[in-house]
Parts: C-alpha cells; sequence; structure tokens
C-alpha cells in the first residue's frame, strides 16, 4: 500500500478552554481529491493551518509523505506541500508574473536567484489558468476570481504533489468555479501521486467532485467517506440545522435541494468562526 | 524589469547629484580645500544616511506589510534620537569616544522596533491605524524623554541637541564618517541577504511560512538591519524625516515591487535624494542653511497625507 501524502492522527487543539480540534484523524492517499467541510466554527481553518504546518496542535501528529512536520524544516515542507489561500491581501502593486514566480521560492538558491527552469515553469502555470493576458497587471488591481486563479497559479508553478487549498474558487462565478474544479481534477489525474485536500462550504460542488468528503462538527469529524455516503438529509439536519432533499439525477450525480433551515428565526446564531 | 537595467541609471544618479553638490555652495570661489574637506565629506554623509534611512524605509514597509512605514513617522527614528541623547547626556560618548553614539542610537531603533512590533502587528501584518497610532505615541514619549534628559543632564547643550532634532546633515570626523559607512554597510548585506525573502514576507506571515520562509528568524535579521541603518543615520544627522516614505514610493512605482531590485535601488535612489536635497537646502536661502530635514518633511508631509488617504479608501476597517 502507498505512503499517505498527508496524514493526520489524533489532532487535538484549544485556544484557551475552547477545544477547536477534539481528535482528527484523517488521511489523503495519492490520487484522491478529499473535501473538508463543516459549519463555522467547526475547526476547518485550524485544521488546515495544522495539516499546513504553520500551527502546532496541542497534541497529534502530521506526516508528509510519511515523514512527520516537526522533522521538517519550513522550506522542506513547502518542497513537498503547497497551501492556497482564500485571499491574499497584498498592498504592493506585484504583477501577476511576479506573484506566481513566488511558488519556486523553495527551490530557489540564496539570493533567489531564478533558473531557466523556474521561469519556464511559471510561464507553464500562467498559460495553463489563462494568466497570460494579465501578466503584466498589477496584483491587487484584479477582481476576487482572477485573484484566486493567480494563486492556483503559483501552486502550480511551486510544482509539488500535495495541495491545501481553502476555499479556492469562492470569488468565481459559476462558470469559472466549475472550471477550476474541473482544471483541479485534471491536475490530479495527470500524473500519479498528487492530491489535494479542499476545504469548501459549497456541498454542491463537494459532491460532483470529491472522492471523500470530511464532514466537521465542533472539532470532531461527524461523517466521512464518499459524498454520497456522508450527504444524508438526516446528517445535514444534524450538522447544519438545514433541512435537505437529496436525491440523485439520470446520470447517477447527486443532487441536494435545500428546503429550509431548521433553526427557529430567533433561534441561536451558528457559532462564530473561530480562528 | 532586471537589477541591473535599475541600477547602473541609479548608480550615474548619484554620482551625478555628488558632482553637483561639489559646484555647489555659497563660497564664490571655491578652492580645492572646499570642495574635498567640507563639500565632499558632507554629500558622502548625506548619501549614507539617505541610503540608509531609504533602505529601512523598504524593509519596514515589506516587513509590516504597509507602504506607509516610515522610520520616522513610526518612532523608530525617534528611538534611536533617545539613545543618542541619553548617551551624549550621560557622557558615553566621552567615555567610549563617538562611536559610542551610532550604537546607542541603534539599541534605541532596535527597541523602538520591537515595541511597534509587538504593539501593532497581529500575524504580522500591521493595519495603517494602529502602526500610525503606535508611532505617534512613541514620538511622543520619546520626544518628552528626550526633553527630560536633556534639561536634566546640562542646559547648555539644548540648543544643539534641539538643532539635532530637526535633523541636518552636518561636518563629522572621518572616523565617525566610517563607523557610520561600515554599520551601513553591515545592515545592507543583511538587507540584501534576505531581499527575496521579502517578497515573500510582503504576502503575510503565513504565505511566506507556506512558501519556505522562517518567517521569525527573517524577521529578527531585517529588524535588526533596519535599526542598524536607522541607528547610524540618526547618530550623524538627527530627526531627517520622510527619506524612507518618498524614495521606497517612487521606486515602486517606475522599477515595480521586488525587493531583488528595490532594496539596492532604494539605498542608491535614497542616497541621490538626500545628497541633493542637502544640497538645495544650502542654496536656497544661502549664505543661510537649512536644515535638511526641513525640506524633506515639506515633500514628505504631504505625500505621506496622500497615500494615507488612499490607504484607509482601500480598507474600510
Amino acid at each position: 500500500m502507498s505512503v499517505p501524502l498527508l496524514e493526520a492522527s489524533g489532532l487535538r487543539h484549544a485556544f484557551g478552554d475552547t477545544p477547536v480540534l477534539d481528535g482528527v484523524s484523517l488521511e489523503l492517499r495519492p490520487g484522491r481529491l478529499m473535501v473538508v467541510a463543516g459549519p463555522n466554527g467547526a475547526g476547518k481553518t485550524t485544521l488546515l493551518r495544522v495539516l499546513a504546518g504553520t500551527l502546532r496542535a496541542d497534541a497529534g501528529e502530521v506526516r508528509l509523505a510519511g515523514v512527520s512536520h516537526a522533522e521538517l524544516s519550513r522550506r522542506e515542507i513547502a518542497q513537498r506541500l503547497a497551501v492556497v489561500p482564500q485571499d491574499s491581501h497584498v498592498p504592493f502593486p506585484f504583477r501577476v508574473r511576479e506573484m506566481v514566480a513566488l511558488g519556486r521560492a523553495p527551490f530557489l538558491g540564496p539570493f533567489g536567484r531564478e533558473a531557466p527552469s523556474d521561469v519556464a515553469l511559471t510561464e507553464q502555470a500562467l498559460a495553463e489558468l489563462e494568466l497570460h493576458a494579465l501578466s503584466e497587471r498589477a496584483y491587487p488591481s484584479l477582481s476576487g476570481g482572477e485573484k484566486q486563479r493567480v494563486l492556483l497559479a503559483r501552486a502550480l508553478a511551486q510544482g509539488v504533489p500535495t495541495w491545501l487549498l481553502d476555499e479556492p474558487t469562492s470569488h468565481m462565478d459559476l462558470g469559472h468555479r466549475l472550471h477550476c474544479w474541473e482544471w483541479l481534477r485534471a491536475w490530479l489525474s495527470a500524473t500519479a501521486g498528487r492530491g489535494c485536500l479542499v476545504v469548501t462550504h459549497d456541498l454542491v460542488l463537494a459532491s460532483r467532485f470529491a472522492d471523500e468528503l470530511v464532514l466537521l462538527e465542533r472539532g470532531r469529524i461527524a461523517a466521512h467517506g464518499t459524498p454520497a455516503e456522508v450527504l444524508t438529509p438526516a446528517r445535514i439536519a444534524s450538522v447544519y440545522g438545514v433541512e435537505a432533499r437529496v436525491g440523485t439525477d439520470e446520470d447517477g450525480r447527486l443532487l441536494l435541494s435545500l428546503v429550509r433551515s431548521l433553526r427557529s428565526a430567533r433561534g441561536q446564531d451558528p457559532p462564530g468562526n473561530i480562528r | 524589469m532586471s537589477a541591473r537595467r535599475v541600477l547602473a541609471p541609479l548608480a550615474l544618479l548619484l554620482l551625478a547629484c555628488i558632482g553637483a553638490s561639489l559646484l555647489i555652495g555659497s563660497a564664490q570661489h571655491a578652492t580645492a580645500e572646499i570642495v574635498f574637506e567640507i563639500r565632499l565629506p558632507r554629500a558622502l554623509l548625506a548619501a549614507l544616511v539617505g541610503a540608509g534611512l531609504a533602505t529601512a524605509g523598504a524593509l519596514l514597509q515589506a516587513l509590516l506589510q504597509n507602504p506607509l512605514a516610515d522610520p520616522y513617522v513610526l518612532g523608530i527614528s525617534g528611538g534611536a534620537a533617545l539613545g543618542g541623547v541619553a548617551a551624549l547626556a550621560l557622557g558615553g560618548g566621552f567615555f567610549l569616544g563617538g562611536a559610542a553614539v551610532p550604537l546607542v542610537a541603534f539599541a534605541g531603533a532596535l527597541g523602538a522596533s520591537l515595541l511597534l512590533y509587538a504593539v501593532a502587528s497581529t500575524g504580522g501584518r500591521a493595519p495603517a491605524h494602529s502602526l500610525l497610532l503606535t508611532g505617534v505615541v512613541f514620538n511622543a514619549f520619546a520626544s518628552s524623554l528626550i526633553v527630560f534628559v536633556t534639561s536634566a543632564a546640562d542646559l547648555s547643550r539644548v540648543a544643539s541637541v534641539f538643532l539635532w532634532l530637526i535633523g541636518s546633515v552636518r561636518l563629522v570626523e572621518p572616523a565617525l564618517l566610517a563607523g557610520v559607512a561600515l554599520l551601513f554597510a553591515f545592515g545592507l548585506a543583511i538587507a540584501l541577504r534576505h531581499a527575496y525573502a521579502l517578497n515573500l514576507l510582503a504576502q503575510g506571515d503565513e504565505t511566506a511560512s507556506h512558501l519556505g520562509v522562517d518567517v521569525p528568524r527573517v524577521r529578527r535579521q531585517v529588524l535588526a538591519a533596519s535599526a542598524l541603518m536607522i541607528g547610524a543615520s540618526v547618530a550623524v544627522s538627527g530627526l531627517i524625516g520622510f527619506v524612507g516614505l518618498i524614495v521606497p514610493h517612487l521606486l515602486r512605482l517606475t522599477v515595480g515591487s521586488d525587493h531583488r531590485t528595490l532594496v539596492p535601488a532604494s539605498a542608491l535612489a535614497g542616497a541621490a535624494f538626500l545628497v541633493s536635497a542637502d544640497t538645495l537646502a544650502r542654496w536656497v536661502l544661502a549664505p543661510i542653511e537649512l536644515p535638511v530635514g526641513a525640506l524633506t518633511a515639506l515633500v514628505g508631509g504631504p505625500l505621506f497625507l496622500v497615500l494615507l488617504r488612499r490607504e484607509l479608501a482601500r480598507l474600510p476597517s
């Protein structure tokens, strides 16, 4: 059996007295697209930070291709793992090409001198995400959706097998969003040994594209399986407080119909997003 | 834009500015003595101070992810001045020679930087309002301490201390000039070493970390480098404001945001800027000399307000 690209075991973390991760274990296997979903405050962002190695969990371990985060430097992690954030506020007018080229950072020598191969990978990533027309534009002047394409291109230029993505298409219109997810699936299957974990609120996209769906609730894994196994009306009601109908279309794809919120009008608000 | 295509013209510009400053002055017929023993050392000092302040500005802006960062506005120059004044007042300058003042000024700049960092930034990012408030408060605090120290120490020095605080380039002993050059070179070397990492830090601590930067280590070293350059500059020329704001800002508009170019370009352009400003300050009301700090503030103050307006418009919070 192949070594998981990313493996988390027994993650526990608390901010003060509030447990945010309470015994989370998962593994991302090569060739798989895993979606992590859950209500606000379920611990998705914290989980992502722990998996990326920017936050050390109180307990538990994260292994990247079999090696514990604790044994890797920041640079070594970045040579194996790419993180695509939802937004990136950059107060300086970096050009799109420069932003994408930063993906090569973990592989550059001292003083950040780029080899011809680094330039080639940057150009390829720009072309793949159809950013050539924008490549001389200042990144802060782009629309939210265009910025997200730049961040995807940066991860592509990084050229590493394992990706963590946080709501990577949230600012895109329907067409671009679908196109990006299809592109992500194509990237995944283009070469063996790639895998990605996507955090998203969008259960429709998750049901369409995920191999595995992990549903987090209050720091625990409420359900883990294929989207069809996880997304049952009873579970959607208990985790999200939403009445939903689930069916399949004639091609066997999952259909999700949202009926109404089960929260009373003056009922409790969803818990705030804990970071 | 490639570094060479930017840096070569800037180096020529700097030479031209130094050349002009040697030719311009209040003496009707400048003798070789005036040119080489008075104007040249002064131009070199102005070049070092301008380079130091502009480079430090570029470093702080990347580190705090805020294009409004400037050593003077943020109170880091004030911290350096406090250190310098304390050294002078307590007689440290006498015991350790002139070298004590730049070193203590460096310590003051470093202390102020660390304080600023601890108070104003969260997750490495310092929003404009918290950055500026911290700077204003620390400046007020530092100046009151400076007043306190000078009053308590020696009344006869008060006038010269206040002149120093306005910021002016004066003649200094060659040994001090060499010391300042050394500190500056050391700071610049650290800055160039981390210039590429600054491109990543400018994206935010989290992203820099994701792309392989050891953020705390780089941040420590870059903060120390900027404090070195600020301390050295303030020790010899007092509080010259806004150079660190104006120069990197104009450079970003022309040469772009890549710090591998921006950092050395800031050093060259900052030097050229302050040499010209000092020449102008000697010339406009000749034979009276304006303190160059008054001149840079005249340009920098309004520019700062324009940038602040733009920054606040972009971030409604």
